[in-house]
């Protein structure tokens, strides 16, 4: 019972120190209980900045400390893996009245949790060999992709917006961006998906044959260009057919 | 009931792993003897971390150092948590694995801190009871470590050296002693860190912690140390260190140095340092 209101006067810096909790001479705790919410809001806000570093970056590190404590309270980690904290930050952007002005942000935020979770997806390699098929047989067979891939699509332009920020790429043009995210060897890739292929990806991981992913994808679809992409980043683990 | 083949940790210095020195540990062979983990950052599907771990696993001793599991916490253990750590122990068959005497959640919500516990007769029952969990479920013998504590409990029944001590004798389980959580505890709560030093069981003692803090002041202008793992070891904790370590001979030593994380040179040093304090009991 005495955890619960811990817990409450942690998180709500406007409700009093829990009774019972004093000092040496028996005085009440004061701000000897602040030392708790400090680390509290302290330790899930470093968890945040680890994991939404261009967002911090757009943001200026003391908007998104604040953003951070807004958030944590909120969203407090429902885990105790603090790898994954703040998967609702995506949805809590979208409904956050002072940056409807910036409306990327909360799809800046899906494409870092997506990088995150490459980092820590199961490994996979493949060799060649694995996906050496028969032309004719191929548009029937499935293609099971890697475990860290990843797709977020954008009305904005997510990966150029990403690019500028976390590698100096160019500053972004008005579009829209799907971004792909790879990972050969251990640190998650960003790739821009080319016109339909966001679809592709989609119908692949539904676990449709490649043929029903390109009627998805549609007429301006460049397989060639997707399949590479995929190969050369060890984006598929393996190639199944029907018997 | 527990791995039999379970040697413990080389009574040498160990330290925290951090990804970024890597490189310099396996550069500099012979600095450390083991390394310790948090287990929570070890629970992703693959990737770099685990890889990292896996070629360490060769070459090093490694300690397993949970710091979610919420022992003191009266809710029951979260089942799945434990599973993880399960999978993890299994996988890395660490010499040691040890938690903290502390609860971080409640219901759902999980506050990524070490939260304070009153030493109650009740509060010795409820952790001893996870404590047996953590071992029945592991299928190996835990540390449990002493806290950094900034506030008491009015309704307090015991000192934390008897709670502590209560908790071992009743599981079975080891003690994971950190000279800088007495130094910081004893400074806020006014006591004597001799004296807790004197006074604690150190047969059940695994391993030892030596850490940072840094210094701030409560309402009245008293101290308040503040447990940060985030500076070097002062030298009031080398000297409580020092003579623990005379008294109890060599035990396993960590330099705990988590937030600021200097570069691998000078947490070298603060090994070597632990090393010459304990070469001459060896």
């Amino acid at each position: 019972m005495m955890q619960e209101g811990f817990v409450k006067a942690l998180l709500n810096s406007d409700l009093p120190v829990p009774e019972g909790l004093i000092d040496s001479m028996g005085r009440p705790a004061g701000r000897r209980f602040s030392v708790y919410r400090n680390n509290v809001a302290g330790s899930l806000t470093e968890a945040l900045r680890a994991s939404f570093p261009v967002l911090e970056k757009l943001l200026g590190a003391e908007y998104f400390a604040a953003l951070a404590g807004v958030f944590l309270r909120a969203h407090p980690p429902t885990s105790r893996m603090m790898m994954l904290y703040g998967t609702e930050m995506p949805a809590f952007l979208e409904g956050f009245v002072p940056l409807a002005h910036l409306p990327y942000l909360a799809d800046v935020a899906r494409l870092e949790q997506a990088r995150r979770e490459t980092y820590h997806a199961s490994d996979s390699t493949v060799d060649a060999a694995a996906l050496a098929i028969a032309p004719e047989r191929f548009l029937a067979a499935r293609l099971v992709l890697a475990p860290p891939v990843r797709v977020v699509r954008s009305r904005y332009p997510v990966v150029s917006i990403w690019r500028a920020n976390a590698e100096d790429g160019p500053a972004p043009m008005m579009q829209s961006e799907d971004a792909l995210v790879l990972r050969n060897g251990y640190d998650p890739s960003v790739h821009l998906l080319p016109q339909g292929g966001a679809a592709f990806v989609a119908a692949l991981q539904a676990g449709k044959t490649v043929e029903a992913g390109m009627d998805a994808a549609g007429d301006a679809f460049d397989l060639a260009a997707m399949l590479a992409l995929l190969i050369g980043n060890n984006g598929i683990a393996a190639l199944e057919e029907d018997l | 009931m527990f791995d039999a083949s379970e040697t413990g940790l080389p009574a040498r210095p160990g330290v925290g792993y951090k990804a970024q020195h890597f490189k310099d540990i396996l550069d500099t062979p012979g600095t450390v003897a083991w390394l310790e983990i948090h287990a929570e950052n070890y629970m992703g599907d693959g990737g770099r971390p685990l890889a990292q771990l896996r070629h360490l696993a060769e070459r090093f001793a490694f300690s397993v150092h949970g710091v979610g599991l919420s022992i003191g916490g009266e809710g029951p253990l979260d089942s799945a948590h434990l599973a993880r750590l399960k999978h993890l122990c299994d996988w890395l068959n660490p010499a040691s694995f040890s938690e903290h005497l502390a609860w971080s959640s409640h219901d759902e919500t999980f506050l990524n801190d070490l939260l304070p516990l009153p030493y109650t007769q009740a509060t010795v029952t409820r952790v001893a009871d996870h404590v047996d969990r953590v071992q029945e479920v592991l299928g190996r013998r835990m540390l449990l470590e002493n806290p950094s504590s900034y506030l008491a409990f009015a309704g307090a029944e015991m000192g934390e050296v008897d709670f502590l001590r209560a908790v071992a004798l009743r599981t079975g389980c080891g003690l994971l002693l950190d000279v800088n959580n007495v130094f910081v505890s004893a400074t806020n709560l006014n006591f004597d860190a001799a004296d807790y030093l004197a006074d604690f069981p150190v047969e059940f003692v695994g391993e030892v912690h030596l850490g940072g803090h840094f210094a701030d002041a409560d309402d009245h202008g008293a101290p308040l140390l503040i447990d940060n793992h985030g500076a070097a070891v002062v030298d009031p904790v080398w000297q409580l260190y020092a003579g623990l370590i005379g008294r109890a001979g060599p035990l396993p030593t960590l330099i705990e140095w988590d937030n600021d994380v200097p570069d691998w040179p000078v947490l070298a040093a603060e090994a070597a340092r632990a090393a010459r304090i304990l070469e001459p009991v060896a």
